[in-house]
């Protein structure tokens, strides 16, 4: 199992390590997420009914579209450097890429998510900590990331991949989505984890059938 | 100057050749890149291939390097095929191309640990200090790979591909961006003499004094194929240069 661990957790520790020393994609995902969500504040009436309606909307929209500029540096990055070729070049086994890639963009958006909910809460009075919030979007999130990380290393080697990501990835994540905002409108609204069982299964069907299909899928997508 | 220890695999076999490919073709839409090559290289030796600009070489090393799939032909490398166990293949082969691979914003020590681990090598602190110290870059462990000069960004990634002791070596260009110090290192790596292993190389240039100097073979590809193939010791540089010309239609 060294021979998955090893590079998985070489390429994790790479792109954190780079992360760490650019602050290149955490800091563009918090600024993309903190400008949606100021202007939706701006735009929408304060009332409670309305925040309550909409507010599950606007946080997954925020987290959906800067999240989708995290998933394309990913890949971005090692095209720009020219370091693609080390990767493929490596015995690796492509799903260790896969998953190593994954997990970084995985954390780069939790972390973003982590950064802007109190922003989000405060603007729209809404409570801070909500536990099944917090399960939704650690499980949409990676159900997002799994599908995003084949996607962007599919669109990298077009010419418009800027625009292709955003087409191939939001028509297959809208049960991600779903859920997210269902469930999320369920905790604003104060219910209990029961009335939210069926959305978290959705999303952890998702997870797990696309974690399976996008990890077997990868290695055909790396190839040239 | 320390020498890089290759080590003989149990799997290699003196019967087999190192790198074999028959009638190699590889088109990128109706442009024809590779018009069927036919190569043996034997264990141990160095094959210089000289070429045009767009003749092929970079494909050819591509595919032999798993980075590309032939459009058809078959290939071998170490007996094995690329297209059926790419991973076999990558763990013998080192790979140097036209980019030097490297993260710019990791040191050249934090580079080659990335790929130490990405090989899954054991002592890898020792390996990389053997590979620097090879091509005199030790003093550089330190140093963000972006800071470094084209011809330092070269060696850092001839020590990369040196790192998992490859018992071939596929190098496109490396030569270009060094200087003759560096030239002679890397001559001097590639003909180490510190061990008994079949070290295989295939080396593109541009650089026909030095392709015929360091070669055991010399081959010119032309318009996607194998055009002229000759021991190195059986011709002169003039020679070679009157053939490439005649072939090419232009000079080295």
């Amino acid at each position: 199992m060294s021979g998955f661990f090893r590079p998985m957790a070489a390429i994790l520790w790479k792109d954190l390590l780079l992360e760490l020393r650019t602050r290149d994609v955490v800091a563009s995902l918090f600024i993309f997420a903190l400008l949606v969500v100021v202007i939706f504040n701006f735009a929408l009436d304060p009332a409670p009914e309305l925040v309550a309606v909409t507010a599950p909307g606007i946080v997954w929209v925020a987290f959906a579209f800067s999240g989708m500029l995290g998933l394309n540096r990913g890949f971005v990055m090692e095209k720009e450097q020219g370091t693609m070729d080390g990767l493929l070049l490596s015995p690796a086994g492509r799903e260790a890429i896969y998953v190593g890639k994954l997990l970084a963009s995985f954390l780069f958006m939790v972390l973003m998510e982590i950064m802007i909910y109190p922003v989000f809460a405060a603007l729209f009075n809404l409570p801070f900590f909500l536990p099944s919030f917090i399960a939704i979007s650690l499980a949409s999130t990676l159900g997002f990331a799994a599908v995003g990380t084949v996607f962007s290393a599919t669109a990298v080697n077009t010419r418009s991949r800027d625009i292709m990501l955003p087409l191939l990835l939001m028509p297959v994540t809208v049960p991600v989505f779903l859920g997210a905002v269902k469930v999320t409108g369920n905790a604003l609204a104060g219910e209990g984890w029961a009335a939210s069982a069926s959305w978290f299964q959705l999303v952890a069907i998702f997870d797990i059938l696309f974690l399976v299909v996008a990890a077997f899928l990868f290695e055909y997508v790396l190839e040239e | 100057m320390a020498a890089v220890t290759l080590l003989k695999p149990e799997t290699q076999d003196k019967g087999q050749l190192a790198v074999l490919a028959r009638d190699v073709r590889k088109s990128f839409g109706r442009v024809a890149a590779l018009r069927g090559i036919d190569l043996e290289v034997p264990w141990g030796q160095f094959l210089t291939i000289l070429g045009a600009n767009g003749s092929g070489k970079t494909t050819l090393l591509r595919i032999l390097a798993t980075l590309a799939r032939p459009t058809s032909g078959e290939i071998r490398v170490a007996g094995i095929d690329p297209l059926r166990n790419a991973p076999a293949v990558r763990r013998i082969i080192g790979v140097v191309t036209h980019q030097p691979l490297l993260y710019g914003d990791l040191t050249v020590g934090e580079n080659l640990a990335f790929y130490a681990r990405m090989y899954d090598l054991k002592r890898p602190h020792e390996k990389i200090a053997q590979c620097l110290a090879a091509l005199g870059m030790e003093r550089r462990l330190e140093v963000k790979a972006r800071t470094l000069s084209h011809g330092m960004q070269k060696r850092v990634s001839i020590a990369r591909a040196l790192l998992h002791d490859p018992i071939i070596l596929l190098m496109d260009e490396p030569e270009s961006g060094l200087d003759s110090e560096a030239v002679e290192m890397l001559e001097h790596t590639l003909r180490s003499p510190s061990s008994d292993s079949l070290r295989t190389v295939v080396m593109t240039t541009h650089n026909l004094e030095r392709g015929l100097a360091v070669g055991d073979q010399v081959a010119i590809l032309a318009d996607g194929r194998i055009a002229y193939l000759e021991q190195c010791a059986g011709v002169t540089v003039a020679e070679v240069r009157s053939t490439y010309m005649a072939l090419t239609g232009s000079t080295l």
